[in-house]
Parts: C-alpha cells; structure tokens; sequence
C-alpha cells in the first residue's frame, strides 16, 4: 500500500492548507522586521506605557487624550492604515507599521517614536495586529517601484500635465496650496474633518520624504482618508512624472528645483494655468 | 491501488449526487419554482430630499435639466418607496451569482443609487463623466479601498467577499452617496420606479424575507412559496422625517 505521488502531494497540500487555516484563525502575535522578530506580550507593556494615552486600551483610538486631538489618533481594531507600500485595500507590512512608528507623522500628535528600541517598535507592531482580526488574511504584496527616471524638465511637465489630467487639484489646489474646490468639504472615513496636504508650506509628508515615498503615496493610496490609489490610471512612468512635478510645488532648494526655476523664468507664459477648463457659455 | 480506486469512487458518488439533486430540485412537472412579489410603501411623512448643488462641478450640472436631489428616501406615487432592497434572509439561498452588477457614476451621482449583489458577485463601476471620481465605499467588515477613476477608463472590477450594507461616496464630489447591498443570497431584488420588488427562480419551500431601506432600517417577514405559484409580501415603512 504505497502512495502514489499524486496522492503524496496532495497529502502535502492539504496539510499545508491546513496549518495555514489554523495559524490563520487567530490574530497574529509576532512581526518580522529585518533580523527582528516582535512579541506581542512583549509590545502590550509598551503599549500600555506609550500609545495608551491616545490609542486607548483597546486599540479603538479612543484614549483620554484622543478628544483634544486632531486628526484623531488611529483605531486598530479598523485595521485601516494609512502608510503602506501595498495596494489599497490591504493591510501594511510589519516594516510599514514599523516605519510608521519610527517615523512618527509630520503635523499630527504622533510623535517619532525613534527613542525606543528597533525591538520595542518591532514589539509594538506585534502587538498592534492583536486589535483585529483581519490581520488573519495576512498583508498585501507590497508594489513594485521601478527606478526612478530622469528628473528633467520634461518629466515635470508631463508631471503637470497629468495633475490637470487626474485633478488632483480639485483636492491639493492648483498651486498645491491644499486649496482646490473640494478641500473645504473632505471627511475620513469616521467622518471627522480632514484637510488635503499642502505642498507649500514646507511641511513633511507623512509617508515619508523620499522621492519613492511620494511614489507610493499615490499609487497605493491613503487609506481611510479621501485621497484614492492612482494604481489603475498611472503607469510608472507617468507616476514618476508627477512625482517629479509635485517636488516643483515645495519650496526647495535642491538642483531640481534650481532647473525648474530658470526654465520658469523664461517659459512661464507658455503654461497653460492648472483648474478647470474654461467653460462654455 | 486500493486506496486510488476508493478515491475514484468518492469523487463518482460526489457528482452523481450533486446531479441528483440538481434534477431533484426542478423535476419536471412535479415541483417547480415559485415567485414573491409585493409593494414596498410607508406610512407617514418621509423626510424632504435636499437639493445638490453642482455649481462646483459645471461638466456635471450641466447635465441635469432638472434640479437634483439626495436619493436616501425615493418615494413614488401611492406612497411607495424606489430602491429598497428586498432578499431572502433564511430558506434556501440559490446558487452563485455570475452575472455583473453594474454601478455607474452619471452626470454626478449614482445609478442606481443602491446597487444589490450577492457576496463574490462580480461588481463593475463605471465612469460616464466628463470629471474624475474617487470610489471610496466605507466598508467595514469588507477591506476598505479608495480608488481614483479619471473619465474614459475602463470598469473597476471588483468583489466583496462577505454581506455588508457599504456607504458608497465620492470625496471629490461631497453630494454623491450609494450603498453596496452585498448579500449572503442569489435571491434579491431592489424595488423598482413603481416601488415593486420581485423574487424569481425560489425552490417551494419556506424563506424569510428582509427589506432594507438605507434610513428606514430592516423589516422581516415568513412567507411560504408553494411550486409554481406566486406568493404575494408587502411591506411598509414607518417614515420618520429627521
């Protein structure tokens, strides 16, 4: 009474679906982040000692200091996050979260949490995926970013041209003041007020400040707040385009900018203004 | 080899039961499938529709000759109400949708403003617009996602894999607002101009119903459909103007 091969690899398979259904049943209690390996039991004491105040005991961003907060603080028992580096829709990478509490978020009340050890955060990831079960489904494959092409003049044209195309001005403004026609009435998705981003002010981004953050920003989305995944609509190319644009509305002072600023100089009433198109009587 | 030829049978047994069934349900001439139909109407004063202003927006409100209003409680002549969903919660839940749902964004709103499916149902949202959409439905037993559709892209093809009523709206355009009825059943209907609702294709039997209005909650009720026939269900809302 042999197995046949067939029937030995489906024995295999079965058991493997298997142990993945059970390990799958529960909330998982770890992280893997590089060589670090997070625990759940370890992260709750951190949790309790740091997060607790905004993020509340349970997870449900309902904290004592929450009701002074704006935007609120983060309710994990939603599972809904805004930084990721998968698609929308998705749940975040244990590095994304990780990154995510490093790295604080620029013009909340999250702080950089760089203090604390890698294994602390690590921990704290852990811990945070126990306030849902939807983590059980596992995280989304994070996108691939191709390289980033030349930053050219060209390129931020095409960029701008699509920030007419997509109208992210309706939200961000023409000059990317965060002014657009839509930013007055913009609610998450607890219908709490929220505003779109300024690019001129000189705030940092909350993703992250590198020119593949930015990339990842609007191919995968904000989750949880009105600002869409452009995944369907932009080929890599074209989201490098705008990356390339979108650094033309902060006030930097990089070479880029530089460039952009003397073809400016001499090209500005070539440029057709950014907002709607003009209307027919 | 013993153990192959016993699999060889499981498997014969698995599809000539499955066939039975099948033919046992629908045999010809003894037992056939039987319909629901019924009015959905309210008692009471239902809440005024406000009127959407599209001014921000010229290539949508151009589109409309008309004023246009909210669409959470559609009433019809002789009280009746458009755009309640009607399904069967308990008795048998047919088989497995395959057909499309289409949900269209047109002139900056959505029709129809309720779109039905059964959970894994295949949904298509389209975008007939001169404007780009957001897609943001507010799910919460479902992953949320948000999605951007710029005018003259092809359909966003997505499913949803467990039944939940999903608030459907646009950030870019505030007054744009739907639901997802995402259902356990293949056996649902949303009531039409008329305010009338009809469930085909039901194996006789006993079912409970549900209707489900976005402001007006749920209601339930037992019917029993017998082969062939034609059982009759009404339902009426108590309107409650807020």
């Amino acid at each position: 009474m042999r197995l046949g091969t067939v029937q030995q690899k489906l024995v295999c398979n079965l058991s493997v679906v298997l142990c993945m259904a059970v390990a799958t049943g529960l909330p998982a209690q770890d992280s893997h982040v590089g060589s670090l390996n997070g625990q759940a039991s370890a992260g709750k004491k951190e949790y309790r000692r740091y997060c607790v105040g905004c993020h509340g005991q349970d997870g449900d961003g309902m904290g004592e200091n929450a009701q002074w907060i704006d935007p609120k603080p983060r309710d994990f028992t939603a599972a809904v996050f805004k930084c990721r580096s998968t698609p929308t829709g998705t749940l975040p990478t244990d590095e994304d979260l990780y990154h995510s509490i490093e790295r604080g978020f620029a013009s909340t009340n999250m702080p950089s949490w760089l203090p604390l050890t890698g294994q602390a955060r690590a921990d704290l990831v852990a811990y945070i995926k126990t306030f849902s079960t939807r983590w059980s489904e596992g995280h989304g494959a994070p996108i691939v970013i191709p390289p980033e092409t030349p930053r050219a003049v060209e390129s931020m044209l095409r960029g701008r041209a699509l920030f007419q195309k997509m109208e992210c001005w309706k939200c961000h403004g023409p000059t990317g003041h965060g002014d657009g026609p839509s930013a007055s009435t913009l609610t998450d998705s607890k219908d709490n007020r929220i505003m779109p981003h300024n690019f001129s002010d000189g705030s940092r981004f909350k993703c992250g400040q590198t020119n593949e953050d930015l990339y990842r920003v609007f191919m995968t989305g904000v989750d949880g707040t009105p600002m869409p995944s452009f995944a369907d609509n932009l080929k890599p190319g074209e989201a490098w385009d705008l990356v390339h644009f979108l650094r033309t509305l902060q006030p930097l002072k990089t070479p880029e900018a530089a460039t952009w600023k003397s073809w400016l100089s001499t090209h500005a009433n070539t440029l057709k203004p950014i907002g709607p198109e003009t209307q027919q009587p | 080899m013993h153990k192959r030829n016993f699999s060889i049978l499981v498997i014969v047994f698995l599809v000539s039961s499955a066939a039975s069934t099948r033919a046992g349900r629908f045999a010809a001439g003894s037992v056939a499938p039987g319909s629901v139909e019924g009015t959905i109407s309210y008692t009471g004063t239902p809440p005024k529709m406000k009127p959407i202003d599209m001014a921000k927006e010229p290539s949508c409100a151009k589109e409309h000759a008309k004023p246009v209003y909210t669409e959470a409680v559609v009433t019809r002549l002789g009280n009746t109400l458009k755009e309640v969903v009607v399904y069967v919660s308990a008795g048998d839940q047919g088989g497995r949708a395959t057909q499309p749902v289409v949900y269209d964004q047109e002139g900056c709103q959505y029709v129809p403003h309720v779109a039905a499916m059964q959970a894994g149902q295949p949904l298509e949202i389209e975008n007939h617009d001169k404007t780009s959409h957001n897609i943001h439905p507010m799910s919460k037993v479902n992953p949320e996602w948000n999605k951007s559709q710029p005018p003259g892209t092809p359909p966003l093809k997505v499913t949803y894999e467990k039944p939940e009523f999903i608030p459907v709206k646009c950030n870019v355009h505030p007054w744009m607002h739907g639901y997802f009825a995402v259902l356990a059943t293949s056996h649902y209907s949303v009531s039409d101009d008329f305010g009338k609702f009809t469930l085909k294709g039901l194996p006789p039997g006993k079912y409970t119903l549900t209707a489900w209005q976005e402001k007006f909650g749920t209601q339930t009720q037992d019917v029993t459909v017998t082969s062939g026939g034609t059982a009759k269900v009404n339902f009426t809302f108590k309107a409650v103007p807020y």
